[in-house]
């Protein structure tokens, strides 16, 4: 076995037999079953079991049909308030509501309940406005129109290719949520690789093994085995991740699967996600190496790394403003910074077309940003490396690299 | 072909000058003490050896090569600042830092089970380096260092912060290699330990080399012009003799300049006093040094 290979094969074992390495990994699926559990929990807490409600209504038009029933709701004829006041006391009703002489032309009805509420149900609400309108309009229109009318309007989008054909990508809050769901698993994955290159080779600095092991392998081959043996390992958590999410979900699709049906997954959406974790991950682990080699200890470097790590997770904070406004050149701008890139280009993809000069410039840049955060790391390595003691400033860090 | 061949080397840090133009030659199967106090170059130019910094000018060649990744798996080097995987066992610590080196699973065991009954180690084999003390971790580091049967072992500073068993244990291993006639650099500031096991010395001061050669011809360079004499009876004034001084158990006659021991020993017979130790005063290489670099040092 070369000597690459060996490094990789013993970062990668180092850090999978890790407590908080198995820890994290088994985590991540641990709290979204903890979330589907506490989702059901309590949605099961706020939907008690479907009694009858029965409301009564009191009738000053005339005419109103109380045979009209709408799932559990029951609607009973009330003769006065004052009877319908006497039924609910005596809970022979639920509530009532009083239908003015005058209600088509204000289009007000007064409701009258024992329950303190914010505002009417939902379920109340639709139903006294069905009950309302398949009365008005009972005489007027046929009834398959009345259905019309009351269940509303579906709207359905197709979106279609410049050649007229119906395009692969539909849009849509399915077709986001995986984009999403990759940026987040993107982020984290991000930062947690980055944060194992760091300890790899800070632990390495703080054990004084740095020496001995230069003295047996070139810094490149120590370079490159960490990038790819605590990469491998990072992938390895992510695979693990990605796999669970499916079986999690199918576990948790009687309560928010329906969702689920609407995902789809273009190829070249998945191929863009697995290039962009590629350069994300070599960017911010090739950052972490340079910290790690001008800082004495882990710690020291691990408080400087958000400065970097922060930007990845950056996107999530301005969801939001990204889902009103997909086309401001401000994402433009940000998909080219390499720090906000990788997850931010995600989450674009999943709501917007991406220009291809964008994907393009904003590749081509992070790629540049590896090849010379690699140059740049390989030299503070030979210089810092088997420096202990003050962190060089920044101003010596540039003649550092200049001089060299 | 000499081991190490360093001609006109030179290497500066920012503004700091920390090897000039040194120049010497390690030989096969010798020890060679490069000594020198902290700061003066020693391991710069260790590493420059190892590959590990590149000099400003000057070449350096190992084995017969430019350093390389090739001449890596011959030489074991034990750096000043040295340390091991603290949650890796013995056993796996030795065998992932020997198969960097080019060792192949099956031999490293062999020979780690050898050079760990040697040391009285092998009932530690299994045990993880953090709960080794740290004397026992530096006997590791030793075997980490000759495990691979290098042609060339460097060692940096290896008696800091050893006990004096320990100190013998690892004066043992440089004598044993040198039996097998490995070469040895033994770099070190405390140049009392350089005397007991070196055959030939560089003196670095300031990046410079002050004093290069076989340990006896420098001694016999600097010996200086006097005699210690060991008396019960107070050592009397005769002929030959400039300057007396009196140590705690002994004294020191500095000769004058047409005086030999031999004379002043015939005349010391002729007074009659009782003579337990006669010997012509030969200085210590701190005492070398301080004369070298006119005291500027402690």
């Amino acid at each position: 076995m070369n000597r690459t290979a060996l490094i990789v094969r013993h970062e990668f074992l180092t850090t999978v037999k890790k407590k908080g390495f198995i820890i994290l990994t088994l985590a991540v699926p641990m709290l979204v079953l903890l979330g589907i559990g506490i989702f059901q929990l309590a949605s099961n807490i706020a939907t008690p079991a479907a009694d009858v409600v029965r409301i009564g209504y009191v009738d000053h038009i005339g005419g109103f049909n109380p045979l009209y029933e709408q799932g559990a709701v029951q609607l009973i004829h009330q003769d006065s308030e004052d009877a319908a006041t006497q039924a609910l006391t005596q809970r022979e009703i639920d509530e009532y509501f009083v239908i003015p002489a005058d209600y088509v032309a204000t289009g007000v009805v007064s409701r009258y309940t024992l329950e303190k509420e914010l505002a009417p149900p939902p379920a109340i609400s639709a139903a006294i406005e069905g009950f309302l309108d398949s009365n008005l309009l009972a005489s007027q229109v046929p009834p398959e129109l009345i259905g019309r009318v009351l269940s509303g309007t579906g709207i359905i989008t197709t979106t279609l290719t410049t050649q007229g054909d119906v395009s692969e990508e539909q849009g849509g809050f399915g077709n986001f949520i995986l984009p999403a769901l990759f940026g987040a698993l993107l982020a984290i994955a991000l930062n947690v690789s980055a944060n194992y290159v760091l300890q790899s080779l800070g632990e390495e600095k703080e054990n004084r093994l740095m020496e001995i092991l230069l003295s047996s392998v070139s810094p490149k081959q120590l370079l490159t085995g960490k990038l790819l043996g605590r990469g491998a390992a990072g992938l390895l958590q992510v695979v693990v991740w990605v796999i669970s999410m499916p079986l999690l979900l199918r576990l948790a699709s009687s309560t928010i699967g329906g969702l689920l049906s609407t995902i789809e997954l273009p190829l070249g959406l998945l191929l863009l996600g697995v290039i962009y974790f590629i350069l994300g991950y070599l960017l911010f682990a090739v950052v972490s190496l340079a910290l790690a080699a001008i800082c004495s200890t882990v710690r020291e470097a691990q408080g400087i790394a958000p400065l970097f790590t922060l930007a990845a997770v950056a996107p999530f904070w301005f969801v939001s403003l990204l889902m009103f406004f997909p086309d401001s050149p401000v994402w433009v701008v940000f998909s080219i910074v390499p720090f906000s890139a990788p997850v931010l280009m995600m989450l674009r993809l999943g709501l917007s077309d991406v220009p291809t000069w964008q994907l393009v410039v904003s590749m081509a840049v992070l790629l540049l940003s590896v090849l010379g955060g690699l140059w740049a790391s390989a030299k503070l390595l030979r210089i810092y490396l088997l420096m202990y003691g003050k962190r060089p400033r920044l101003r010596e860090l540039v003649r550092a690299l200049r001089a060299s | 072909m000499p081991v190490v061949e360093v001609v006109n080397v030179a290497k500066s840090y920012a503004s700091k000058l920390a090897v000039s133009e040194l120049s010497f030659t390690v030989d096969p199967g010798e020890i060679f003490g490069m000594i020198g106090p902290n700061g003066a170059g020693k391991t710069t130019m260790i590493r420059m050896m190892m590959d590990i910094i590149q000099p400003d000018a000057g070449q350096v060649t190992i084995l017969g090569q430019k350093p390389s990744e090739a001449t890596k798996a011959r030489l074991g080097y034990l750096p000043e600042e040295r340390g091991l995987y603290r949650k890796l066992t013995v056993i796996d610590t030795l065998t992932y830092l020997a198969s960097l080196k080019g060792m192949d699973v099956r031999s490293i065991h062999a020979r780690a089970d050898v050079l760990l009954e040697q040391t009285g180690m092998l009932a530690h084999k299994k045990k993880r380096i953090e709960e080794l003390s740290k004397g026992m971790a530096q006997v590791i580091q030793l075997i980490v260092t000759i495990l691979h049967d290098p042609e060339l072992v460097v060692l940096d500073e290896p008696f800091t912060g050893l006990d004096p068993v320990n100190t013998e244990r690892v004066k043992q291993v440089l004598i044993d290699l040198h039996d097998q006639g490995k070469a040895v650099i033994l770099s070190t500031h405390q140049m009392n330990q350089v005397e007991a096991v070196c055959d030939r010395i560089l003196m670095v001061n300031d990046g410079r080399a002050v004093l290069y050669g076989a340990l006896e011809d420098v001694r016999s360079e600097h010996r200086g012009h006097a005699v210690l004499v060991k008396s019960d009876a107070e050592v009397p004034h005769v002929p030959g003799v400039a300057e007396r001084r009196v140590h705690k158990d002994y004294t020191e006659l500095v000769l004058d300049a047409s005086a030999t021991p031999q004379q002043v020993l015939e005349e010391l017979v002729k007074t009659g006093i009782p003579i337990d130790r006669f010997e012509v005063a030969t200085p210590s290489l701190n005492e070398i040094f301080l004369q070298v670099v006119g005291g500027n040092h402690e």
